[in-house]
């Protein structure tokens, strides 16, 4: 792994010069300037120790900070979030992993009855700074049960808060404010974008971790991306350009909260929005922005907000997943049906 | 080494116990008898000081005035719902008193006995099934977590709060009550797992009231008996007389101090019944007989531990008398307190599923209570 930008002392404040840095050692590094700032975090899950992680995002943190800060656990998800949720209950704050998106669900009822909950249960008596890492999605050639996008079951249950990253610094500094964040957070990793390089300061500062930030100006359309699907819409973005249609990209970063505000603000600007994300469209996330964006924008919309989704099927095989993940020629097509005035419409 | 011999070490888990010493006995620890009189099969058990027992005693007679005007309370609908505890006396009260001070209690739904010994005010212990709020106390005044309704999903709490504490090198036990139905939950199995292989400083105690709701063990499990169990976990484990307050205390107790000196985790399966029916909804006469719950009325357990006490000149009937006072001045508190309407705040529904409410709750905090001001006569 790629040695990453600040050194193990620092918690990430300090400036440094740009440098080459992957997701993975992003994440990596946001997790081990945690521990060092903050004693009470811990780091376990299913190979996170020894091992590093499958996708090592953990590698060398158990090393540098011991078996009591960063340990592997028995192969059980929901015995991972139950003890998370009692570690909280007494002090700590656990930063757990979920191997893969699909081998998370075991740990269904304990992240959604009781660690989505006992905050309000107790009336507020309860914190649990929780959270948990997921890595998310498709587009890495992997088998089944190792692609699905599960970000519509937690950003339907109250008291989760649900983030993503699109890029390096972003993972850095979302997971950083994550771990800080007093309430639970899901956060899912982009898996396809791990690899990804951006040259960066990574730091903390920026953006709160409710905000969705815009990651291209445009006056024509608002196309809405989170997670993997970012530097998909801003390759789209660029391709549109050529078609001299101006796209404004969104990257969401938090599912929930959703941050109405900026999203508001720029459909009512641009009259056209066009939500893409790799998950199932029926009773997807994008249904509840198309939603949202259509009441409070109503008389500003030029056209009806229209999705980019993955088929409503089981996530496909290694060698069919090219045909249900949005691309940019699909986008493209989108955009195409959103009733430009030379259509005559 | 021989070149291209493997020496194969992975396959067994090292510095197991042997695995015999983790079996439970035949027949259940008994430290009492039904009659009062000295059990047959204590066991290593440590039979309790005469102080221990006198405050087992009256707190069990203190929960059973408690848990009837609890059932009572249901009846004039001034709670939705009351599981008994009734005939589970002794574990209610011997699982609470074993507990030290920084020690914590996670109980479920039908352990409101336990939760008022250990010391949270009655009619607080009462809010979820009063329904003004999921969980009435603060967990953290007494150490109490809030009541488990979906089953064994607090043994895992238990376990990770406990492995917090052995992380933070304070000096606290946690003991988990389950029933029997619930050792048949993945949660029961994978915290029974944890905590062996983290050494967590949990007790398991499984109240073996022989049904979860209708179902009886036998459709439950093939096991020989629930405590069995534990050696496939590496848990050394105890097989009690559940009716016998004194061997609750003193197997609970035994697995405190376990935990506390670094021994990890103990599975105790107390052998009980519940007397009433599940909850006031339910109809017990469905699926067991009126003879088989008149033969576990004749297990009392307050009786038996009270037989004890009187044999020893422990206890008298001027002693229960004042006893018997004390216990209806509580259910008199009970009655008073629970008969009053506590006002709810709807604007408090939106209050405490953030840390702070997020700007669409505060939006829908403030339609609500428009709604609420223009429907006002």
């Amino acid at each position: 792994m790629t040695r990453v930008v600040s050194s193990p002392e620092t918690s990430g404040t300090v400036a440094q010069a740009p440098a080459a840095v992957t997701m993975a050692a992003a994440l990596n590094q946001a997790l081990a300037d945690s521990l060092a700032a903050d004693e009470r975090v811990v780091v376990f899950g299913e190979d996170v120790g020894t091992l590093g992680g499958v996708f090592r995002v953990t590698d060398g943190l158990a090393r540098r900070f011991g078996e009591y800060r960063v340990f592997d656990t028995p192969l059980a998800e929901s015995g991972i979030v139950g003890t998370a949720i009692g570690m909280a209950m007494n002090g700590l704050v656990p930063v757990v992993e979920m191997q893969f998106d699909a081998f998370a669900y075991p740990a269904f009822e304990q992240v959604t009855s009781h660690l989505a909950k006992l905050h309000n249960r107790t009336r507020g008596r309860l914190m649990l700074p929780v959270v948990i890492r997921v890595p998310f999605g498709g587009g890495i050639g992997g088998v089944e049960h190792h692609c699905d996008s599960s970000e519509a079951y937690y950003t339907h249950t109250a008291g989760l808060r649900v983030v993503t990253p699109g890029t390096p610094a972003d993972a850095y500094r979302l997971l950083r404010q994550a771990i800080s964040c007093p309430d639970p957070v899901v956060f899912l990793e982009p898996k396809r974008r791990y690899w990804s390089k951006e040259t960066v300061v990574l730091t903390p500062e920026g953006p709160p971790i409710d905000r969705a930030i815009v990651r291209r100006p445009g006056r024509d359309v608002t196309l809405i991306a989170y997670g993997g699907m970012v530097a998909t819409a801003l390759e789209a973005a660029a391709a549109a350009a050529e078609e001299n249609w101006d796209v404004e990209v969104i990257d969401l970063r938090s599912l929930s909260p959703f941050d109405d505000q900026t999203l508001t603000e720029s459909v009512c600007r641009t009259g056209r929005a066009l939500i893409v994300h790799e998950a199932a469209g029926f009773a997807g996330y994008g249904a509840e922005v198309a939603a949202r964006l259509t009441e409070q924008c109503f008389h500003y919309l030029e056209a009806p907000i229209l999705r980019v989704t993955g088929f409503d099927i089981p996530y496909p095989p290694p060698h069919l997943e090219q045909f249900h993940l949005p691309n940019v020629d699909r986008i493209l097509d989108a955009i195409a049906r959103l009733q430009w005035e030379e259509d005559g419409a | 080494m021989l070149k291209g011999v493997v020496v194969v070490t992975l396959a067994r888990p090292s510095k197991t116990a042997n695995a015999g010493s983790l079996l439970p006995s035949a027949a259940p620890l008994q430290l009492i008898d039904p009659d009062g009189r000295p059990g047959e099969n204590p066991g290593g058990l440590t039979f309790p000081a005469p102080d221990v027992l006198l405050g087992l005693h009256r707190h069990m007679v203190l929960g059973r005035r408690f848990d009837t005007q609890a059932t009572a309370l249901t009846k004039q609908g001034r709670l939705a719902v009351y599981p008994s505890s009734r005939g589970q006396d002794a574990c209610q009260v011997g699982a609470a008193l074993a507990l030290r001070d920084q020690d914590w209690l996670f109980p479920t739904y039908r352990d409101t006995v336990a939760i008022v010994t250990r010391g949270v005010d009655a009619a607080q212990a009462l809010g979820l099934l009063r329904g003004d709020w999921h969980c009435g106390y603060d967990p953290y005044e007494h150490r109490v977590a809030p009541q488990c309704t979906p089953l064994a999903t607090n043994t895992l709490h238990a376990v990770g709060l406990a492995y917090a504490a052995r992380l933070r090198k304070q000096d606290q036990v946690a003991l988990v009550l389950l029933g029997d139905g619930a050792t048949s939950e993945g949660d029961t199995h994978e915290a029974l797992n944890f905590a062996a292989v983290w050494k967590a400083p949990v007790v398991f105690l499984v109240q073996n009231n022989g049904y979860a709701i209708s179902v009886p063990l036998a459709k439950q499990t093939a096991a020989p008996t629930l405590a069995a169990k534990g050696i496939g976990y590496g848990v050394p484990s105890l097989l009690i007389d559940g009716n016998d307050a004194a061997a609750v205390y003193a197997a609970a107790r035994a697995g405190v101090e376990r935990a506390a000196s670094g021994g990890g985790p103990t599975l105790i399966e107390a052998i009980t019944y519940r007397i009433e029916a599940h909850t006031n909804a339910d109809d017990a006469t469905r699926y067991r007989t009126g003879d088989e719950v008149q033969a576990w009325l004749a297990r009392d357990p307050i009786a038996r531990l009270e037989a004890y006490l009187r044999a020893a000149h422990l206890f008298d009937d001027g002693a229960a008398g004042r006893l018997a006072a004390a216990a209806d001045r509580l259910a008199e508190e009970v009655r008073q307190r629970l008969n009053q309407d506590v006002p709810v705040d709807p604007g408090e529904l939106f209050e405490h599923v953030y840390a702070r409410p997020t700007a669409a709750l505060e939006r829908q905090r403030a339609a609500l209570l428009a709604e609420l001001r223009e429907s006002a006569p």
